[in-house]
């Protein structure tokens, strides 16, 4: 009996603080527009596929009769050069967004937490080597090291997002580490010791858990940048490739056709516009719900 | 004498800045099976330090042990590798830290952290680790299990922390027991009920406790032996009886005066000596700035412990002349 209570409550408590925070977020009138439209931009990016009037534009399909159409009942967005509905286009666009979005930013992370956890829980000698690497390559601009890398790699989707989790890790480390360093000498830890824990399981039960939540925040707001960075680097040319329906590279192709059809550059640059945007709104509104010191309740 | 649990000989330094500080020395300390035996000092005279030398736990640098040795079960702790400690630590010898308030991780509750200290000791599954704790929880006497694992350690009261804490500490069937003044920071009632429960669950699981206490009021009513520690060294030492009836060392006068008494009395202040340490030069008595007794043999030679009957020991020099100059210390009831 006691039993099935304890099974049963041991879930109440998170269901319970993820009330709390999206309470907290829809508190603010921007968060609470950017929470719902990036809650549609993630709805899109799922169902998109089977939602765009064109399927079959989202590819390689030509169709030369309807090239540079301007926006019309039948072409919302228009057509590009090749004759392909934009707004089909644009939709699936932001599914390879998010996705490469996400991907490169998870990716930074798992690079970035480990590492910055072990500097800061340790110390000494290990902290110092992985603080100067990191060192290192915040040396770099981010979006520089980016292209160098994707350069480097070969120009495709997956290269790019390989190269954009590569120059993003030493932010997350820096931030980790920062907060391990506090950790280590709290309480807790040395509690943890005294029973014979061993080190690996207080760095990723003890010190990972207390300072995930800055890192949280950093990484909402990044996935904003991240998706400039993979749309610039698209639009370089060393991102996604030929037909794939990506914002960035779109805009670039549509360079071409920039005096004659407008609406071909426009489209997809709202798209990066408005992402970008609502992303960085809720990563604001993220950091003060988690941030006591500017949250008012 | 048992030997348990014994230290020899044991020398901690510190080094910092400018030079060494010897903070503990310690010439021996032997625990029995199943005793409670208390270590009483002020704050700075190397109580907890002592503490986390047993387990190994000093940061070092600046921590060094240069000498001696800690026996435990006839095991020698200090020449174990860290990998060996681990396996001590917790399942063998436990610790219970100062402050409730912070040594709980904020963000799990406490009935995961249980279950997770349960879990990764022995290697059982979620469901039993669950059950194992709740008996935990009800083993410290608190009521309603099931909803206390539940709690963050905010939302608990530091005697509920405390309590939560002890669990903890015994989930993994530790022998030996060294709480680090486990009634810090909680007020007189919560700390009667730790106490009792800490003798409590001696008895039933019969735990060696070595407990460390700022108040010799606390460490009179628990332990059977006691030891008094002073800038790292242990001034005096024997059963609660005989040091508290018999005080010979004006230190443990000065920590008896100071506990307020019942019937009204106040403090004693004037036989209390509130002032601080002054380092005195090596090879001195090291109370001797403070002492209220002090006489030109103190400045001579550093006392060591001497027998003065039973297992009374004592370190001062004026404790063998005629049983103890400036009286006795007033302990009544």
């Amino acid at each position: 009996m006691t039993k099935n209570i304890g099974i049963l409550n041991s879930v109440k408590p998170r269901i319970k603080e993820i009330r709390l925070s999206l309470y907290l977020l829809s508190r603010n009138r921007l968060t609470r527009l950017s929470l719902v439209v990036v809650i549609l931009l993630i709805l899109v990016a799922i169902v998109s596929p089977y939602i765009v009037p064109y399927p079959e534009h989202i590819e390689t399909e030509a169709n030369p009769r309807d090239k540079l159409l301007p926006p019309s009942g039948k072409y919302v967005f228009g057509t590009d050069e090749l004759g392909r509905d934009i707004f089909s286009r644009v939709l699936y666009g932001t599914r390879i967004s998010l996705q490469t979005a996400l991907v490169a930013v998870g990716l930074a992370l798992v690079i970035g937490i480990p590492l910055g956890a072990v500097a800061g829980a340790t110390g000494g000698i290990v902290d110092e080597i992985i603080m100067r690497i990191t060192d290192i390559f915040l040396s770099f601009p981010p979006l520089l090291l980016a292209i160098a890398i994707a350069a480097f790699l070969g120009p495709s989707l997956e290269n790019a997002m390989i190269a954009i989790a590569i120059s993003w890790w030493p932010w997350y480390t820096r931030i980790i580490r920062g907060q391990a360093v506090s950790i280590r000498e709290r309480q807790f830890v040395k509690a943890a010791r005294a029973i014979g824990t061993s080190p690996v399981r207080i760095i990723f039960g003890h010190t990972v858990p207390n300072c995930i939540a800055p890192v949280i925040v950093q990484a909402s707001m990044d996935i904003g940048g991240v998706i400039l960075t993979i749309a610039s680097l698209s639009f370089l040319g060393l991102g996604a490739q030929a037909p794939t329906p990506e914002w960035g590279l779109m805009v670039s192709t549509s360079r071409n056709y920039f005096l004659n059809a407008w609406w071909y550059s426009i489209f997809p640059g709202l798209a990066i516009f408005v992402t970008v945007l609502v992303f960085n709104l809720l990563g604001d509104g993220m950091r003060e719900i988690l941030d006591p010191k500017t949250r008012k309740i | 004498m048992g030997g348990y649990f014994e230290i020899k000989n044991l020398k901690v330094d510190f080094k910092t800045f400018d030079g060494g500080k010897n903070v503990i020395n310690i010439d021996n300390l032997s625990l029995d099976k199943g005793e409670t035996f208390g270590i009483v000092g002020e704050s700075g005279a190397g109580k907890t330090v002592l503490a986390l030398a047993i387990l190994r736990l000093l940061f070092s640098p600046p921590a060094f042990v240069r000498d001696g040795s800690i026996l435990f079960e006839g095991e020698e702790l200090l020449k174990k590798t860290e990998r060996d400690m681990q396996k001590i630590r917790g399942r063998r010898i436990s610790m219970i830290f100062q402050d409730p308030m912070s040594t709980l991780n904020p963000v799990f509750t406490v009935g995961e952290q249980i279950v997770r200290v349960l879990r990764s000791k022995n290697r059982v599954s979620r469901k039993k680790a669950v059950k194992e704790a709740l008996e935990m929880i009800d083993m410290v006497k608190l009521p309603d299990a099931g909803r206390i694992m539940n709690k963050y350690p905010h939302e608990l009261s530091g005697g509920q922390r405390q309590r939560i804490v002890i669990a903890i500490a015994l989930s993994c069937g530790a022998e030996m027991l060294i709480a680090d003044e486990p009634t810090r920071n909680l007020d007189v009632t919560i700390q009667a009920g730790i106490l009792k429960l800490i003798a409590e669950l001696q008895k039933e699981l019969g735990v060696t406790v070595l407990f460390i206490a700022n108040n010799l009021g606390l460490v009179s009513a628990t332990c059977e032996k006691i030891a008094i520690l002073h800038s790292g060294r242990i001034v005096e030492t024997g059963t609660v009886r005989e040091v508290l009836k018999d005080p010979r060392h004006p230190y443990t006068r000065t920590l008896i005066n100071a506990i307020p008494k019942n019937r009204g009395q106040r403090v004693n202040v004037e036989k209390v000596s509130f002032k601080e340490d002054k380092s005195v030069c090596e090879g001195w008595c090291r109370y001797y700035s403070r002492c209220t007794e002090k006489q030109d043999i103190c400045r001579m030679q550093g006392p060591v412990l001497r027998p003065v009957g039973g297992m009374h020991m004592t370190a001062c020099h004026l404790a063998l002349k005629g049983g103890g100059i400036g009286g006795k210390g007033n302990i009544e009831g």
